[in-house]
């Protein structure tokens, strides 16, 4: 045996910094395809758009293995329970964008059947307008949740006072 | 008032409104030809009788479509709702529509067993207008939460609704 084993390397970083990169850079969305914001998400997700430049081409069919909610399209009264369900079905931490004017305060419908605003039952992080926001203004959204993230201090959590 | 005359050149037609008047005699008489069709406007005790009458002798046997209508604001002084029935017969098609006028608060017997497409057709109905169809064996809600506070299509229903 030689005795030229490599030196080892070192990164120094900041927990926070290296908790928040990991978040930030695979986010797996649960997309809800509610009404026509479904389709210019999925056009960001195909490969013109091509949304896993970002990390977050995963899009997961079930909330429990998603940790960035897109809410995209009109919740009526009656989704709203559902919508509100599936976000509690999510693990922590996780994050919220309200795609489009609907999922912001009911946009062009303000009648007895559509929630004025998805944010009257869960916390949304990012607001995405448009009706409905094209793929760039859905990439800039995510970018916009990314830079967010990257200033949280989850370890705040973590280690806070007992 | 129409006559046999306006349906010279449609010996269908002809056919059906002369069947209805031999089975429903004095009751058929008001009938017009809307947009190409036929519209039959029976009174609310003779429409399961009338259905029947056009499923079993006289060959329609789809029910296509059912509609609610609200005349709240209508100026001729028909009654405050009315349902359309649309019928429609193969092999030989013709298309016919019955109007059922009710007022408020009146029920409509249901035609689930006899056509079984009326079933969400009425739901939807009761739904949207609150006209009960009785005899229909389960008749929910179709669109709206099941602890929604009145029936939106009613002209006298607040768009934003009735909570804000």
């Amino acid at each position: 045996m030689t005795d030229t084993q490599a030196a080892p390397s070192y990164i120094l970083t900041k927990v926070d910094s290296f908790i928040t990169w990991a978040q930030k850079n695979s986010l797996w969305p649960f997309g809800s395809g509610l009404a026509c914001c479904a389709m210019e998400m999925i056009a960001t997700a195909a490969s013109h758009y091509d949304i896993a430049r970002f990390g977050m081409e995963l899009f997961r069919a079930s909330p429990r293995q998603a940790d960035l909610f897109i809410v995209s399209g009109t919740v009526t009264n009656k989704m709203a329970p559902v919508i509100r369900r599936l976000w509690e079905q999510m693990p922590d931490p996780k994050w919220v964008i309200a795609m489009g004017n609907c999922a912001i305060s009911g946009g062009p419908f303000p009648t007895y059947s559509v929630l004025q605003g998805v944010d009257k039952i869960i916390p949304v992080d990012v607001y995405i307008s448009g009706c409905p926001p094209g793929p760039q203004a859905l990439l800039d959204g995510l970018i916009l949740l990314q830079e967010t993230i990257a200033k949280g201090h989850p370890t705040s959590v973590m280690f806070k006072d007992r | 008032m129409n006559t046999m005359e306006d349906l010279s050149g449609s010996p269908a037609f002809r056919n059906v409104c002369e069947s209805l008047a031999e089975r429903f005699p004095g009751r058929m008489d008001d009938w017009m030809m809307e947009k190409g069709e036929l519209t039959v406007i029976v009174p609310r005790d003779d429409i399961q009788e009338v259905l029947r009458h056009l499923k079993g002798e006289l060959g329609f046997i789809a029910l296509n479509d059912m509609i609610g209508l609200d005349n709240m604001n209508s100026t001729d002084g028909r009654r405050r709702f009315s349902v359309l029935y649309q019928l429609y017969r193969f092999p030989q098609p013709v298309r016919i529509r019955l109007r059922v006028d009710i007022d408020e608060g009146q029920d409509l017997p249901s035609c689930y067993y006899l056509f079984r497409s009326s079933d969400w057709a009425e739901r939807e109905i009761y739904d949207m207008f609150g006209i009960v169809f009785s005899g229909h064996p389960d008749l929910r809600r179709i669109y709206m939460p099941e602890d929604f506070d009145g029936h939106p299509l009613r002209k006298d229903f607040p768009l934003e609704g009735r909570n804000g």
